[in-house]
């Protein structure tokens, strides 16, 4: 098992009499596990996994717990009300993009409208490639005829960004105000960002119903998070001076919050503001699986009755998409305001506004007049659907291809996926948790091992451990593969400033593809097989990966590689002696997210056809068990803190021990 | 007359508890005894006072405790013990809103990192201070745009800070701390973030200022010839206290401890020193009376020609009373070996 190495690479020769301790608590870890699988045969059943009888009930005190809080507490009148408020404004801004048919009664705007107008704003924020992306991107998507399912999309992120963006930013001042709020937020934030996205999706149905409601709440849920902490980040980074000049002004506290502190934090504001519009495209395009409507679940309709054509069309879609909104809020984030010269006019000042407002209404009274400005009917469209499919088919059915496919899927399969997962399905319970434990201790010390030894205990006591071994074994498996294969791909380019720069637009830009989209490539490639799932999960933490080895190692200081090079080091000395050992802290964070990423996304694969929580999860969508759920879900958050919390410790270590903090 | 500002054993510890550590603490315990049990003394049983019209700057090294004693003036600090008054009233006791109150009619300041807002043009960075009180729109830009002029950025009030230069960016925090009229005006540091050629331009400038606005001022700085060149008295600060509090000349003349000395040894006496201070009872010369302003330097050929003992200086209340021109010499070519 590749846990151990990496962590045995931990334990130093000889040294201090902690070492001395470490070593021996280490080994008395290792070998425990060594010794308990060995025995195997031998044991008792209970002693190889917890027997049924000491399993909790969790998910029945879960849901009585929820069945007391949503009809005794009277919760669900308050989701009630909140959805009745949320569904009007849904309904209104769905209105207003694809006329749906019920109050209030808005036409659709022709898309030919929001294409101009989109452009104008695209070059307000960004120039002439800004306009080109954003106009471009709503052109293509009418012409592929995907307009409307496109608008049900947007018409959630429409709602759910301001709202999400709103409420995060109240809660981040909130914690930012008071540090014992702060305090209590850190671990409930942590939670939320490791929580499997159908673990958001239940509790949005059974409290606001199946559809575009649950999804916006679901959405609003999931892209919070960040917002709280950016906002937390940027309060706190304004400077002293700044804070005590608007005291000296005489600023009241609502004047300060207002007047200097919102405005100094813009920065991190957007920042936040741009990660809610980009979580908030990938989960809403997730919702398909509770019926939400839109480009996720045509995509996912496609992909289920392997339409490769159409299923790639709308990837393309949902890609561009993502690539216009993540570049338009970035670009607002470090537009800095112009000012004019003296008495230049009023027209001059709002020029693109005006133009806004004009190209509105020429593209309005077009649309009038030529229908196919208003609306690209089905036959009209340009999708080429299922030439592409027969394309797509014919080439994957070319001996050599097929056989490269073949062979590689067996490979894997054979060699790789099926003997790990056997081996780690064998293990006892006691022995993986005393393997994690150890890891945990060699990585970060005492705190991170005890966390390790209580939240994979609660994983076992939980009662899914097997299926949480395949989680956990997928996850690794393809976060290991993701190193193998991305880090000297990233040493390679980190030689460049010019590769490098273009490794990490290329990885920044597949960053802000939702999720949903990496199974696509995998899907072409494989089909629908076990392989398909890991080959998924590698591509999308391949991304992180490459991102943070380049940043880490182009992060070296200059004069430590030169002096490494006036020492008369060869490249590769170079590399292990001085690169790699002062890039490892922020390879970390990159693995890290990696590992964080990847159970994000063996969830997803659910679909696909596994056996892990994921699967179990998505079967508790179709009903109300809501307790169920939240034990799948928390097996996965509690396996996903304990390498967040270990990683981080060792990253934090490593940077004071390298003065890098 | 009553002190504009008056501290009386003024004590700022930062720690855990510092008001029970204070209570409980031994007098004469020394900055580095409180560092040993936890706390820093930032500012330790400091006594002044500043009248009105004067200027005094508060020079001293970094972490001396300068700019938390001045930030104890405007109670930006809460003080851990003694007092402060501002015009008679003890500023511990105001109340917030007495406090902005007091901001917002009496007080200016400006930092050495200008602490401008960055999403808002000159113009309404001066606006600030008058906008937060509710002043309304058309008087607070007429007043805006008033001090614009005053600090010489006419024709850029609709520039953003980060289209300044550094010097130009401090002019528009000096006009901020100026635009509600304030009695009293604190600077801390304003001109250290400069370049040397622009800081004495801005020097220049301040002091033109301070000609025809007659504030109250209390002004921060690490650099002695800064001091010397702009205070009506200077306070030397050292690890929290003040080790000596008088004017230029004196100070010069008479460094009250080691630590001054330090300063004042590779200073130019005769630059510093003026007429008046060293005039004595008794013989009124001869001839024509020079200025009590006038510093020793710039009478160096009137007290090398004229061979009189004692020459004739004009004080300020009408008099004229003698200086002795063998201890004006020694100053102006230093002590006969």
């Amino acid at each position: 098992m590749t846990i151990v190495s990496d962590a045995n690479l931990a334990v130093p020769e000889g040294g201090t009499p902690a070492m001395a301790v470490r070593r021996k608590v280490l080994i008395g870890l290792f070998g425990f596990a060594a010794l308990l699988t060995v025995l195997r045969p031998w044991l008792p059943e209970a002693l190889i996994r917890l027997p049924e009888a000491m399993l909790l009930p969790w998910s029945d005190w879960l849901d009585v717990g929820f069945a007391w809080v949503q009809n005794d507490l009277g919760l669900i009148h308050v989701t009630r009300e909140i959805a009745s408020w949320l569904g009007f404004l849904i309904d209104a801004a769905a209105n207003v993009l694809y006329g749906k048919s019920r109050w209030p009664n808005f036409e659709a705007m022709p898309w030919s409208v929001v294409a101009g107008c989109l452009a104008v704003l695209g070059y307000w924020l960004g120039g002439w490639k800004l306009a080109l992306l954003a106009g471009g991107t709503m052109v293509w998507t009418a012409l592929m005829g995907q307009w409307k399912w496109a608008m049900e999309t947007m018409s959630v992120i429409v709602v759910a960004a301001p709202v999400g963006f709103a409420v995060g930013l109240l809660i981040g001042i909130l914690a930012w105000r008071s540090a014992r709020f702060e305090k209590a937020m850190r671990p409930v934030l942590l939670v939320l960002q490791t929580l499997p996205f159908y673990s958001y999706l239940l509790p949005a149905v059974i409290f606001f119903k199946v559809g575009p409601t649950a999804a916006s709440v679901a959405t609003i849920a999931y892209s919070m998070p960040p917002m709280i902490l950016m906002t937390i980040v940027g309060l706190k980074k304004v400077p002293p001076e700044v804070v005590e000049a608007g005291k000296m002004a005489g600023c009241s506290r609502w004047q300060m919050l207002r007047s200097v502190y919102i405005p100094s934090a813009r920065t991190e504001i957007l920042v936040g503001l741009n990660q809610v519009i980009m979580l908030a495209l990938a989960m809403v395009v997730l919702t398909a699986f509770i019926g939400m409507p839109g480009l996720g679940a045509k995509l996912l309709a496609m992909m289920n009755s392997f339409k490769l054509g159409r299923s790639f069309e709308i990837g393309v879609t949902i890609v561009l998409l993502a690539v216009t909104l993540d570049r338009l809020s970035k670009a607002w984030v470090v537009k800095q305001p112009e000012h004019f010269e003296k008495g230049t006019p009023w027209w001059q000042r709002h020029i693109l506004l005006l133009i806004g407002v004009a190209t509105f209404v020429v593209f309005m009274v077009l649309a009038q007049v030529i229908p196919i400005l208003n609306e690209i009917g089905r036959r009209q469209s340009l999708s080429m659907g299922s030439e592409i499919d027969v394309a797509i088919k014919g080439f994957l059915n070319l001996s050599w291809v097929k056989e490269t496919t073949g062979f590689i899927r067996w490979f894997f399969n054979l060699w790789i996926l099926i003997p790990t997962e056997r081996a780690l399905l064998y293990v006892p319970t006691a022995a993986v948790i005393a393997v994690v434990t150890g890891f945990c201790y060699a990585l970060g010390g005492r705190r991170p091992a005890l966390i390790g030894v209580l939240f994979f205990s609660i994983v076992a006591g939980f009662g899914w451990w097997d299926r949480a071994m395949i989680t956990l074994h997928s996850t690794l498996t393809a976060v290991i593969l993701a190193m193998v294969f991305g880090m000297p791909l990233a040493v390679w380019a980190a030689r460049r400033e010019t590769w490098s720069a273009r490794m990490i637009f290329v990885c920044d830009t597949a960053q802000t593809f939702p999720s949903f989209i990496y199974l696509l490539p995998a899907i072409m490639l494989f089909g629908i097989t076990p392989f398909t799932v890991i080959l998924s999960i590698l591509i999308y933490t391949m991304v992180p990966v490459i991102r943070y080895t380049i940043e880490g190692l182009r992060g070296v200081p200059p004069e430590l590689t030169e002096a490494a090079d006036m020492s008369g080091a060869t490249r590769w000395q170079k590399l292990w002696n001085v690169q790699l050992p002062l890039a490892m802290p922020t390879i970390a964070v990159g693995l890290n997210q990696a590992l964080i990423f990847a159970f994000f996304m063996v969830i997803i694969a659910a679909f696909i056809g596994t056996r892990d929580l994921g699967q179990e999860m998505q079967r508790t969508l179709a009903g109300t068990q809501l307790g169920k759920n939240f034990t799948l879900g928390f097996s996965v958050v509690f396996m996903a803190l304990t390498f967040d919390i270990a990683i981080n410790a060792w990253a934090e270590k490593r940077r004071r021990i390298l003065g890098l903090a | 007359m009553n002190p504009v500002i008056s501290a009386k054993n003024v004590w700022k510890l930062f720690g855990p508890d510092p008001e029970s550590y204070l209570k409980s603490m031994t007098a004469g315990h020394s900055f580095d005894d409180i560092r040993a049990d936890g706390y820093i003394a930032g500012v330790k049983d400091v006594s002044l006072d500043v009248s009105k019209g004067e200027m005094l700057v508060i020079m001293g090294l970094s972490g001396s405790g300068k700019s938390t004693l001045v930030r104890c003036f405007s109670r930006l600090h809460d003080i851990t013990g003694g007092k402060i008054e501002v015009d008679g009233q003890d500023i511990m006791g105001l109340k917030e809103v007495e406090l902005i109150e007091l901001r917002r009619s009496k007080m200016g300041m400006v930092f050495q990192s200008f602490g401008l807002l960055p999403h808002r043009t000159v113009l309404q960075n001066v606006a600030f201070p008058l906008e937060m009180r509710g002043q309304d729109k058309h008087s607070t830009r007429d007043r805006a745009m008033e001090v614009v002029k005053l600090v010489g950025l006419e024709g850029r009030e609709d520039y953003f800070p980060r289209e300044l230069s550094g010097g130009q960016q401090q002019r528009v925090g000096i006009a901020r701390s100026l635009a509600i009229e304030p009695d009293i005006w604190f600077l801390d540091e304003p001109f250290s973030a400069l370049d040397p050629l622009i800081r004495r331009e801005m020097q220049d400038e301040f002091l033109r200022l301070q000609a025809m606005l007659g504030k109250t001022i209390v002004f921060i700085t690490h650099d002695f010839d800064e001091a010397l060149r702009l205070a009506d008295r200077i306070a030397i600060m050292k690890d929290g206290a003040v080790e000596q509090i008088d004017t230029p000349d004196k100070i010069v003349l008479n460094p009250a401890t080691d630590y001054v000395a330090k300063f004042t040894e590779e200073v130019d006496k005769a630059r510093v020193v003026h007429a008046s201070v060293l005039v004595e009872d008794g013989s009124m010369g001869k001839g024509e009376p020079v200025a009590a302003d006038a510093t020793i330097l710039s009478l160096a050929r009137r007290l090398i020609n004229d061979a009189a003992d004692v020459i004739p200086v004009q004080m300020p209340d009408g008099n004229v009373k003698g200086m002795p021109r063998q201890a004006a010499l020694d100053i102006l070519l230093g002590e006969a070996k």
